[in-house]
């Protein structure tokens, strides 16, 4: 059978002010339908420029090259049109900002419904009805009231539930959350993350979860991307990465990461230097300016997936010198 | 004069006036703050850790005297800076230095990163445009930021860069007291420990105290010396971040600490049963704020607000709790990560 989802040697190329820079290069991962799969990676690191070439949303100029599958379609030689067609109808996106991403100037309920009128041409009243079960599904309480609401009257948590009734009201076969709760308190972010991790298992859809925090994602999700500088550097199911810690630049985000229990004054692990910017990414391995690990080899080519386990692999060409 | 605390922050009250809703109707009001009282002594760091709406940011605001309190006092060297005459207050303000948590709107897009990082100092003390500039270098070096930053704007900058920028602008004063609204919850992993060790770092250089305002616990944990909880405007409790984080004593501080998420996978499956029911916007005027949510609430709690108080188990003036449960909870198993 084949993926949900197959990105294969996803490259993009954005004009910038400084000419063009890659900011994708060979990216290659699949999601299956039922299968929570996270992306993880810093400001810059590409993951947010993964979910609009997925979703065909990048800025003019860009260029794409490689193979973007979905549902057996090549998404990359689709239309504008054929790809509005997907965009909120079989692919939902959830995006960070709940504050922004909902029409402040139109209801609630017409926010819900307008996916339904657009895609699958309910009338006004069918579509109303659907996005009051919608709402319930979300367990936004007293949903019949807040149909008529605007997103002012409600809190982000709130709004963060409407975001995916949106996403999810027409029933899409691979959702993308793009850092859904970064603008959420913790224990809304927890919420949040339940009814996600729900909805997904229910309706058996593809998750691809995008975040910084590797909380969120060991809670979340069974297989988890790492990015850096445009690339994946580690991919695996998410207990294998978090025990291997395979690529350098993962095993610096652990020991960056301040947990509960440090003592006062404890001084975090730091990985010198600072994230390339994607005008200026080297020929070679992304990381090997700030890693500790660096060979002369690391800085020639972009070292190819190597193999830690199980569908568990690192683009390091170090890997045996980092057991050691 | 040694034992006098760098801030003192005694009966602090806020209430923000909302529009009228109809026209003979009183102005409703936000309870913002309600009666807030700690003291931070020079080159300590306090911790202020709730959710939105409990008073966080409010709280920062009225110690930078960016708003004048509706009632209580904010000390900084004893003297209370909403009484002084406005050339004492702008003195004053030379020990203050703020970051603040939107790094977007902290940042002048028309100016310079140069022009930003190096205006305090321009304002405060007349530098040189060479010291200005060495200086801010400096500042942007220590944030993670390279000198040719200093002619670009902030749309040049990601969200995570701009922060870097606003915080050095905060240190290019080495002021006595900082007051950083969520400063590192915008930034990147690596960067955030970065910056949480410069700050560390900092402090420890120049006896800087921190008023270090964060929603996220074990970054509190990490740098603060003392942390206060607060809940709609009140100090539910007051320790150190291993008592606090090792035996809460309020429920509300429990839920927090179970909602951090952990770095085990599939962790999160066994606390579902453990969430916290939705935070009700209308809360009791009597009673203790936190009872509608609360899993230990009894008819008590409802009737009678409980007041912060001392829990002997931990030692004097160590821990102090704002329930009436408090050592029941406290003994609870399992309260940190």
């Amino acid at each position: 059978m084949s993926a949900l989802l197959e990105v294969t040697d996803l490259r993009v190329t954005l004009q910038t002010a400084r000419g063009p820079a890659d900011a994708l290069r060979a990216v290659s991962f699949a999601v299956q339908r039922g299968d929570t799969v996270g992306l993880i990676g810093e400001s810059g690191c590409g993951k947010s420029i993964t979910a609009l070439a997925l979703m065909g949303l990048l800025p003019d100029g860009a260029t794409v090259g490689g193979s973007i599958r979905f549902a057996g379609q090549e998404l990359t030689a689709l239309g504008e049109d054929a790809l509005c067609a997907l965009r909120g109808a079989r692919i939902g996106m959830i995006f960070q900002e709940p504050m922004t991403a909902l029409n402040p100037l139109h209801t609630i309920g017409r926010q819900i419904a307008e996916p339904l009128r657009l895609h699958k041409g309910l009338s006004p009243a069918t579509a109303r009805a659907e996005a009051l079960r919608l709402l319930q599904r979300v367990q936004l309480p007293d949903a019949a009231k807040r149909l008529d609401a605007y997103p002012h009257q409600m809190s982000g948590g709130q709004r963060q539930r409407v975001v995916i009734a949106i996403a999810l009201a027409c029933g899409p076969d691979l959702l993308i959350a793009d850092e859904p709760t970064t603008a959420l308190d913790v224990t809304i972010q927890r919420e949040v993350l339940d009814l996600i991790a729900e909805l997904v298992a229910e309706d058996g859809m593809g998750l691809l979860l995008i975040s910084h925090d590797l909380g969120v994602m060991a809670e979340t999700v069974q297989r988890m991307l790492v990015m850096y500088g445009g690339t994946v550097v580690e991919s695996g199911p998410t207990a294998e990465v978090f025990r291997h810690l395979a690529h350098p630049y993962t095993r610096g985000l652990f020991a960056a990461r301040p947990r509960l229990g440090m003592a006062r004054g404890t001084r975090l692990a730091t990985i010198p230097g600072r994230v390339p910017e994607l005008a200026d990414l080297p020929v070679g391995c992304p990381f090997a300016e700030r890693c500790a690990w660096v060979a002369d080899a690391c800085r020639r080519a972009l070292p190819a997936p190597a193999v830690v386990g199980p569908q568990h692999q690192a683009r390091c060409i170090r890997l045996d010198a980092l057991k050691s | 004069m040694n034992d006098m605390p760098l801030l003192q922050v005694q009966d602090l009250v806020k209430h923000y006036r909302l529009p009228r809703e109809r026209l003979l109707a009183p102005a409703p009001r936000v309870r913002a703050v309600q009666g807030l009282s700690f003291t931070l002594q020079a080159g300590r760091s306090l911790g202020v850790v709730g959710e939105s709406g409990s008073g966080k940011s409010t709280l920062a605001r009225l110690v930078m005297a960016l708003e004048p309190p509706t009632s209580g006092q904010v000390r900084l060297d004893g003297q209370d800076l909403n009484t002084l005459p406005p050339a004492a207050l702008r003195a004053a303000r030379e020990k203050l230095q703020m970051v603040f948590q939107d790094p977007y709107g902290s940042l002048d897009p028309r100016r310079t990163i140069l022009q930003t990082v190096s205006e305090p100092l321009r304002v405060l003390h007349g530098a040189t445009p060479a010291d200005q500039r060495e200086r801010a270098a400096e500042a942007l070096h220590a944030v993670g930021l390279g000198a040719e930053a200093l002619a670009k704007y902030p749309h040049e900058f990601s969200g995570g860069q701009r922060q870097r920028i606003a915080i050095a602008r905060a240190l290019i004063t080495r002021p006595k007291l900082i007051v950083a609204d969520e400063p590192v919850s915008a930034l990147d992993v690596s960067v955030q420990a970065q910056v949480l060790n410069l700050m560390q770092d900092l402090q420890g250089q120049f006896g800087l105290a921190l008023l270090f305002i964060s929603h996220d616990l074990a970054v509190v944990d990490m740098v603060c010396d003392e942390v206060i909880v607060l809940y709609q405007g009140r100090i539910v409790e007051r320790g150190a971040p291993d008592t606090l984080f090792q035996r809460a004593a309020h429920p509300y501080t429990r839920a927090l600490l179970q909602a951090v998420p952990r770095l085990q996978p599939g962790a999160a499956r066994t606390r579902r049963a453990a969430a916290l029911p939705a935070a009700i916007s209308a809360a009791p005027t009597e009673g203790c704020a936190f009872a509608p949510r609360c899993a230990f609430a009894t008819a008590r709690c409802r009737a009678e607000r409980p007041l912060l108080r001392e829990l002997a188990a931990s030692g004097a003036g160590a821990h102090a709790a704002a329930c009436h449960v408090a050592e029941t909870v406290a003994a609870l198993p399992g309260g940190e990560a």
